[in-house]
């Protein structure tokens, strides 16, 4: 990674605006001319846009408060029916049902069948954590080593390939058959196999492993080059100053690269809100429904169970959750513009 | 990188210091090593399951092909003949280059729109399409597949799934490009204009040959994005015959879910393309993915 290119930005960060030039001519006329040359530049990507994106937008969130039918049409209003329905009704996507409230986020986070809701909260906590935890230490670790390109083409690959191979993949590793399964071959001497995607209680945790391995070589790359980007001499100052490695990455390294981490998770989160393919081809949201998450309910509901109004419902409640980053986007890009 | 290691390698003149450093430097290289080795074995058992024999996969594990060298072809023959997935592999490219090539155009164009031409609401538009870049495919899916059965059955196509693809992919095209255009010398610009270019001119003749390695960086993503993508070619490829591999393989699954041969070698011949761009293109996709990818 080259230097200039510094802490990475995703969306959240923009590089500041230039001033744009004005329009060439300064006559009325030709300023007119130019600004309809800028519409006519932007029209076609303007006119895809709203046709493919904003009006279905609008339509899937107008179908979320109606009954439809299978040509997906807006056969009977029924206000929030279809949202009360699935947070108070649908034990598949929200069951509430076997928790106590005794310490709710041990439960949370140790009950496995409280319905896709939940099982996608599972995503959320283990898959970021696991996904930043392992790509910092990668970052940081291989930065040590000669060997360090190679360590990160390894860890980088299974990013390019498609998640329906990497369910193919992982499929393999976690097949019962030790013959098959290297998890089950390795614990052959002590345990008996077990059945890692036929379980409620292991099959989450398999799903998240397995697109952890899939997802650790972009937050080790996005880290990766950050740490590139600080200044050598302030970690050559903190060693003259008597620190020790472990106090250098946290007190140094650790404070510099809470921005690129901060971005990385954000976009760790909305990866996790409409994760499907790698659970649609390893477990179909089973055994039964413990593995369903929001994303799979979605498509479930809409095409399979024929019901588009209570798929759309749910397609809203995952454009609730990401709409946060969305706000967060535009805000960064307009203060940024305020600074100029 | 060298000048994190200096200190440590000062003092390594004397043997005593020199296995001190070894010492130290140990658990390092094995914990570095173990985690590469967890991360390579899924992919590398799959490859070599693909190239053993039916009889070898049932008896023994792929790690015995280690010692015992018992290649064979057979399984891609049989998985690209027999199952179709040799025609599910053309149409995924069918699929995947029409559907890089439009964003990248229409995005192109109204990315030079937003750097360098002045127009009403330009900013507020630009706005709501760093907004668009989020939206989950969720709220689209339904109404699309409605608007391409009523209008000319364009799920039964390739069209429907090109122009969903088009359209999910042109807010980061625009955004991403947009960012890059505005870094180009204004004077450049400026001085071409004053030559009577017009702006298709200054387009083609500068910004977009100055601009290469940020279009190919979008590319490689689109291109990638949409050969690795399954729920839009699940939804908008009705047709059997023309789904891309993506969606064939799961049909492969439950119909073959125990030849283990078949779904090894399908799952490499999907993984094959993404590795090969991956490899040939690293730095492309690497700069694409630090200068703002949201969507994988």
């Amino acid at each position: 990674m080259e230097a200039p290119l510094g802490f990475p930005r995703l969306s959240q960060a923009l590089p500041t605006p230039v001033e744009h030039p004005p329009a060439v001519g300064r006559v009325g006329l030709r300023t007119l001319g130019a600004r309809l040359q800028g519409l006519l530049f932007i029209s076609p990507a303007l006119a895809v846009l709203t046709l493919f994106l904003i009006y279905p937008a609008y339509y899937t969130i107008r179908l979320a408060f109606y009954q439809s039918d299978f040509l997906f049409r807006f056969t009977h209003a029924i206000g929030i029916a279809n949202f009360k329905n699935l947070l108070t009704n649908d034990p598949d996507f929200l069951d509430l049902s076997k928790f106590h409230g005794v310490n709710i986020l041990r439960e949370l986070l140790y009950k496995s069948d409280g319905g896709a809701l939940l099982n996608n909260l599972h995503w959320v906590v283990f898959y970021i954590t696991l996904s930043v935890g392992f790509g910092l230490a990668l970052a940081v670790l291989a930065a040590r080593v000669r060997y360090e390109r190679m360590v990160k083409s390894v860890i980088f690959v299974p990013m390019a390939i498609s998640a329906t191979a990497a369910g193919i993949i992982w499929l393999f590793v976690y097949n019962f058959d030790p013959n098959i399964g290297i998890v089950n071959a390795l614990i052959k001497p002590f345990h008996h196999p077990v059945a890692w995607l036929g379980r409620p209680s292991t099959v989450n945790y398999a799903l998240i492993f397995a697109y952890v391995w899939a997802s650790t070589g972009f937050v080790m790359v996005v880290l990766s080059a950050a740490i590139k980007g600080i200044p050598t001499e302030i970690i050559e100052a903190a060693r003259v100053d008597g620190a020790g490695e472990w106090e250098i990455f946290r007190r140094v390294m650790l404070p510099m690269l809470s921005l690129p981490i901060s971005i990385v998770t954000i976009w760790l989160f909305i990866n996790v809100i409409k994760v499907f393919d790698i659970i649609y081809v390893m477990t179909g949201g089973g055994p039964g429904t413990s593995s369903r998450v929001i994303a799979f309910t979605m498509y479930e509901e809409t095409f399979p169970n024929g019901r588009p109004g209570y798929g759309a419902a749910v397609a809203v409640i995952m454009l609730v959750l990401v709409a946060p980053v969305m706000v967060l986007n535009v805000r960064r890009f307009r203060s940024e513009r305020v600074v100029t | 990188m060298a000048t994190i290691e200096a200190p440590v390698l000062a003092p390594a003149d004397s043997i005593s210091a020199r296995l001190v450093r070894f010492a130290t430097r140990t658990p390092l290289h094995i914990l570095l090593i173990g985690i590469s080795v967890i991360w390579l074995v899924p992919t590398v058992g799959l490859a070599i399951t693909s190239f053993r024999k039916r009889p070898d996969i049932a008896s023994s594990g792929w790690w015995h092909a280690l010692t015992h060298w018992s290649w064979t072809l057979h399984n891609y023959g049989a998985v690209i003949h027999a199952t179709g997935m040799g025609h599910a592999w053309v149409n995924s490219l069918i699929i995947t280059v029409p559907a890089t090539l439009a964003p990248l155009t229409l995005g192109a164009l109204a990315a030079y729109g937003f750097a360098w031409i002045p127009f009403p609401f330009r900013d507020t538009i630009f706005l709501l399409i760093v907004a668009l870049m989020i939206i989950p495919i969720q709220t689209s899916l339904v109404p699309l597949l409605k608007l391409f059965r009523e209008h000319g059955h364009l799920n039964n196509g390739y069209w429907g799934i090109w122009l969903a693809h088009t359209a999910f992919g042109l807010p980061l095209a625009i955004f991403l490009l947009r960012n890059f255009f505005i870094t180009l010398p204004k004077d450049l610009i400026e001085a071409a204009r004053m030559d009577g270019a017009s702006n298709l001119a200054v387009f083609r003749r500068i910004v977009v040959p100055l601009s290469v390695p940020a279009l190919a960086s979008f590319a490689i993503f689109q291109f990638l994005w949409v050969w690795n993508d399954l729920l839009m070619a699940l939804i908008f490829v009705s047709d059997p015959s023309k789904q891309p591999m993506t969606v064939r393989i799961p049909y492969l699954l439950s119909t073959y879910g125990q030849e283990y041969h078949l779904l090894s070698a399908a799952a490499f011949l999907l993984m094959i393309v993404p590795l090969v761009v991956f490899f040939s293109l690293q730095r492309y996709f690497v700069q694409g993915l630090l200068a703002g990818s949201v969507k994988t």
